[in-house]
């Protein structure tokens, strides 16, 4: 109990043994195991301890966001890069260009480019991308070469034509594709791919553009088709058994699923399945630039030691070792050499779609935005709303949204 | 009245005071101050970007409740609740009395151990019974459809449905809660006089004429508290669709305060929460003065 008092008095300042103690935040899996990454750090830097606080991501928008209320903000924290331009609104995360360009070890062009720039808001950089995320798709090899198709399409218009013969093989019973109502992802992937931006630089939503509304257009088409079934992610008890029945060729989904999917999946269909990168419509296109950051919050009083954990985080040894633990895909190209991600065949689509990745708007309201954005198109899906009216209606919630930020900017407090 | 009572009166009655006072003062910060505030922040926009710098927060007056008033979602969240309130509360006391009585019953066998097991779903963990009635909900291999598919029922997508997840998030409701009110209803049951069943009986009343005439009408009291505090809490629902459905299937189980919840702490406009909060709060004081004024013309208190 004195201890744990004594450790908690001490825990920002040096400690008792002289030491720095670095608070460092990271979420889930990740949290867990970035502590079998920090002996090697502690021994290289005997003057630096590190303090791991592992938290959920279902809590850990609001518990950051209620740190920064309470002046209580680690030193080094995991921030989903979407979130990012929230934290530097807030003023919370500290700019990093003076210190990467005398980086021995962070070199920004062996990063993916569209995963880099989501960490340059307004010229600052904020953020060194620590694992990578987007979305592209996991198929069946089987049901698509039954449908007639050898490879996988690069087009939307060869997607959706192997669909329809999916389908047309498959009854009524099964289906091409799984786009779960509930996920906006899909669609975003798919209104990435377009010229337009989805948020003007003016401040105002971009939903009407030709571009948006062809993407919706071919997305409410796909379950129009009865292509895809009109059911939310948590109808679909396990995605991975109805994966393996054969209920749907097609499914959007991120990295994670490569390990989940050798794992989960029947005996029978190991060896029948695949990634491939997403299509475009005009040949193979842009998916979603995700992924997590590490930062430094401005509060901390030790950013020098928790620059160097970052530097250390973002070596090509420990970027493969954290891919090796959790299956995270590393965020610059050189790590990717490495024998077991290099001779890993699921992984090659991943690195083919990462140089044709574009990050999301970067306000602070993207994250709702994007929400209504999903809320919508499962009103054009399941109640018919025609894909002009829900232009129109995405237009009018995100200029509503985005209102204070209109008003930041003519303030000259936000650009 | 001379002065020396005048002063003792004075005496009695700051001494009153000076006794109420730590309950005054609890209720005071932790009431009254709080709700104050929060009736304070809703005339503004607070949010992430008055977070960062207080600059940017903005008086807005009235705004937020106009804004809200035009807020479709707010309508439909508002709709939610009423259908979850009007069908979900007669349906929770019907079962809550109805168990009561059979458990009151002279007739009834083991009754601790009805008691306890008809009560055991309100001392249970919500998340890990929605966990349960999610399997039993289904639409594909859930206990329900299978039970329904036994007479004859199409299978219901129940969960998935937007027509279907509020009932299911009612019939899940009430199996929480009724035995909560059961136990206040059997609490009432006990209290009335069984002399008075007797003399019914001898004057050849039946068992529908005694509960008619004797039950209800002695028991009115009790029904009248259980009825407000039902509805109150029928009100704040929340943690119901916030674990089975997250709002969905095409935010059909919104409720107000999930509404609320989405703007305060995942969206963090507070000010926008706040004024929700407040409307909530007014539409309950509302409801209630009318339950009781009804109950008091019906000479129920």
């Amino acid at each position: 109990m004195t201890g744990l008092a004594a450790a908690s008095l001490t825990a920002c300042g040096p400690a008792r043994d002289g030491r720095t103690r670095l608070k460092l935040w990271a979420m889930g899996r990740e949290g867990e195991v970035v502590q079998a990454l920090l002996p090697a750090f502690e021994r290289a830097n005997p003057g630096i301890r590190v303090d791991v606080q592992q938290l959920p991501w279902s809590a850990a928008h609001e518990k950051l966001l209620t740190a920064f209320a309470g002046d209580d903000l680690p030193d080094v924290g995991q921030i989903g890069n979407t979130w990012l331009p929230e934290f530097v609104a807030l003023g919370a995360a500290e700019r990093l260009n003076g210190r990467v360009a005398v980086s021995t070890s962070i070199d920004p062009a062996d990063y993916f480019a569209g995963i880099w720039a989501t960490n340059v808001i307004d010229g600052g950089l904020y953020g060194v991308p620590w694992y990578v995320d987007t979305r592209l798709l996991f198929y069946r090899t089987d049901l698509l070469s039954r449908a007639g198709s050898p490879a996988p399409p690069a087009t939307w218009s060869q997607w959706l034509t192997d669909m329809q013969a999916i389908k047309a093989a498959g009854g009524p019973k099964q289906f091409a594709i799984l786009l779960p109502l509930d996920e906006y992802e899909p669609l975003l992937a798919l209104a990435l791919q377009q010229p337009e931006p989805l948020v003007t630089a003016a401040g105002f939503g971009n939903f009407r553009s030709p571009g948006f509304k062809r993407a919706l257009r071919f997305y409410a088409d796909i379950f129009a088709m009865g292509l895809a079934p009109v059911a939310t992610g948590s109808e679909i008890a396990n995605v991975w058994t109805e994966f393996g029945r054969g209920y749907f060729c097609f499914y959007i989904s991120g990295p994670w699923n490569i390990g989940e999917f050798k794992r989960r999946l029947p005996r029978s269909i190991r060896g029948a399945w695949m990634t491939a990168p997403l299509p475009g419509p005009d040949g193979p296109g842009a998916s979603i630039a995700g992924g997590s950051s590490l930062v430094i919050f401005n509060g901390s009083r030790h950013k020098e030691a928790a620059w160097k954990l970052i530097e250390h985080l973002s070596t090509r040894e420990v970027e493969d070792r954290f891919h090796a633990l959790t299956g995270d895909l590393p965020p610059r190209r050189g790590a990717w050499g490495d024998p077991e991600l290099a001779g890993d065949v699921y992984a090659r689509a991943f690195a083919d779609q990462l140089e044709r990745v574009r990050p999301v708007p970067q306000t602070p309201e993207w994250e709702r935005i994007a929400t209504e954005m999903g809320l919508v198109a499962e009103q054009v899906v399941r109640s018919g709303l025609s894909v002009d009216a829900a232009a129109a209606e995405l237009d009018r919630r995100a200029d509503l949204i985005l209102e204070k930020r209109r008003w930041m900017m003519a303030q000259g407090r936000a650009s | 009245m001379d002065d020396g009572a005048g002063a003792r009166l004075m005496r009695v009655s700051s001494a009153g005071w000076v006794f109420a006072a730590p309950a005054v003062l609890v209720i005071g910060v932790f009431f009254f101050v709080p709700v104050a505030g929060a009736l304070a922040l809703s005339f503004t926009d607070f949010d992430i970007y008055a977070l960062a710098d207080p600059h940017n927060l903005r008086f807005v007056g009235l705004s937020n409740y106009r804004r809200l008033l035009e807020t479709p979602l707010f309508w439909q969240a508002l709709g939610n609740t009423l259908y979850f309130v009007v069908v979900g509360v007669p349906l929770s006391m019907g079962a809550s009395l109805g168990a009561a009585l059979l458990l009151n019953s002279r007739l009834a066998r083991f009754k601790t151990a009805f008691r306890t097991a008809l009560f055991a779903p309100v001392v249970t963990t919500l998340v890990a019974v929605a966990v349960v009635w999610r399997y039993l909900f289904a639409a594909r291999n859930g206990l329900i459809n299978a039970a329904i598919g036994v007479i004859g029922i199409h299978p219901i997508d129940w969960l998935g449905d937007p027509h279907w997840a509020m009932p299911a998030i009612i019939v899940f409701a009430v199996w929480k809660n009724f035995g909560y009110n059961m136990i206040i209803f059997l609490a009432g049951l006990q209290a009335i006089p069984e002399d008075l069943y007797e003399a019914a009986r001898i004057d050849g009343a039946s068992t529908w004429q005694r509960l008619r005439f004797i039950t209800l009408p002695a028991l009115s009291p009790v029904i009248v508290l259980v009825s407000i505090l039902t509805m109150a809490s029928h009100f704040q629902l929340f943690a119901e669709p916030y674990v089975m459905t997250q709002g969905g299937p095409l935010q059909s189980t919104i409720s107000v305060l999930y509404f609320m919840y989405q703007e305060g702490f995942k969206w963090w406009n507070l000010g926008f929460a706040s004024a929700v909060a407040f409307l909530l709060f007014l539409l309950m004081f509302a409801l209630t003065l009318m339950q009781l004024a009804l109950a008091r013309g019906r000479g129920w208190q």
